[in-house]
């Protein structure tokens, strides 16, 4: 039996990002529930968050977003041979969003699967992508993280309808320019802990997002930093050489622990869920994308990726900014 | 060997400063965490990990929000030491 012949290393091409139009402040949620402005921005750190429109759906966004990071990749639609989507709030069980996504952006007969590892799936399809350009299975990889997390929070549970917003971010994969270079993508470090499956998870179909907040918020405090140092570990690359660090946007107050005791003092911390919530898989590629755009990490430098959320599935990786 | 009750509140010091930026100094032992240091529950379960790795005694989430001074934490880590 043949084997395919693999790529050297792989790397990230562009990325691309997209928020729905309507924004959600927290004045407007203290109207419908118990709670204020002051107290939302101290908990979880968020300003406002956006909610797609009730006719905009998953793919919707995630086409948005795909569409997006091909165009800043230089590639066409015909380039691409696999498609990736982490997403854990599909409208439907089938046919996949991948597919979908696929047919709108002009992508033929490509791989296509859906991916659910909650808050880390960007991570967990990055890993994916990167292996199936190193070992030959992909030539170029579009990854997606994208969610609607709002049809499934209940939105009289002032623990949760402050937290979780809709967003789409997204990823070009390829190989290295040239077989000589460094890897752009670095080894993923990831992993799961099922004794904590009750800390945040969805009863049935009809049920809403049940999150114990101390909880999770104690795990991520204490399991993630060993976690992220780990990824830089694998691929040789010290803290302090990060230039940016982009955990999942959960909550400001776990990004801000985690980043306090990471040792990356040279780091740009992404903090975009001050303005569009926690937007779950999309969170990471919608973050670092809006800091490329402003200018805040320089192409060619490193950062450090952490996804974790629901499972609890993890997974972090260092990469190259495109 | 167990630790002084001086000691213990000299490590809890250093991690409600690290933790809320509240001077060491300001950390005595008849303090309350809500009311006088203005530390909410977030940050309690951040000091209750920082003092795992600092005194190697787990305060469970259901035993944390009975500390309400700072001498309740540190009766706390020193009964947790007598009997382990």
């Amino acid at each position: 039996m043949r084997l395919t012949e693999g790529q050297a290393g792989a790397r990230v091409l562009a990325f691309g990002g997209y928020q729905p139009a309507r924004v959600v402040t927290n004045d407007e949620l203290s109207k419908t529930v118990d709670t204020n402005d002051e107290w939302i921005r101290s908990r979880v750190g968020i300003a406002s968050r956006r909610i797609a429109a009730p006719d905009e759906t998953v793919t919707d966004m995630a086409v948005q977003a795909g569409g997006k990071a091909l165009a800043g990749s230089g590639l066409s639609a015909g380039d691409v041979d696999l498609v990736i989507v982490a997403t854990c709030t599909p409208e439907v069980q089938i046919p996949n969003v991948a597919a979908s996504v696929a047919r709108r952006l002009g992508i033929v007969a490509p791989g296509a699967y859906d991916l659910n590892a909650a808050c880390a799936g960007f991570c967990y399809a990055l890993a994916n992508a990167a292996d199936a350009v190193r070992t030959g299975t992909a030539r170029n990889v579009l990854v997606i993280g994208a969610e609607k997390l709002s049809q499934w929070v209940d939105w009289t549970d002032r623990a949760t309808c402050i937290i979780f917003a809709d967003g789409a971010g997204a990823a070009i994969v390829g190989p290295v320019a040239d077989a000589s270079d460094a890897p752009g993508i670095g080894p993923v470090h990831w992993g799961s802990d099922g004794d904590l499956a009750d800390k945040i998870y969805i009863a049935d179909r009809n049920s809403f997002i049940f999150q114990e907040g101390q909880a999770v918020f104690r795990w991520t405090t204490s399991a993630l930093v060993p976690i992220a140092l780990k990824a830089c570990e694998k691929a040789g690359v010290d803290p302090t050489e990060l230039a940016a660090f982009i955990p999942h946007q959960a909550n400001l107050r776990i990004v801000e622990a985690i980043a306090r005791k990471l040792g990356a003092p040279q780091a740009v911390v992404a903090q975009d869920i001050v303005h569009a919530g926690n937007t779950s898989s999309a969170s990471i590629p919608l973050a670092l994308s809006r800091m490329m755009e402003r200018g805040e990490v320089a192409s060619g430098s490193k950062a450090l990726l952490l996804g974790f959320g629901a499972g609890m599935c993890y997974a972090a990786q260092v990469i190259t900014v495109p | 060997m167990a630790m002084t009750e001086q000691e213990i509140l000299e490590g809890l010091g250093e991690i409600i400063d690290e933790v809320a930026g509240v001077p060491a100094d300001q950390v005595t032992p008849d303090k309350t965490f809500v009311d006088d240091l203005d530390i909410d529950s977030l940050s309690m379960v951040e000091i209750a990990v920082a003092a795992q790795d600092k005194f190697g005694v787990e305060i469970p989430d259901d035993q944390l929000k009975d500390l309400k001074t700072v001498q309740d934490v540190i009766d706390y880590v020193r009964r947790a030491e007598v009997s382990a």
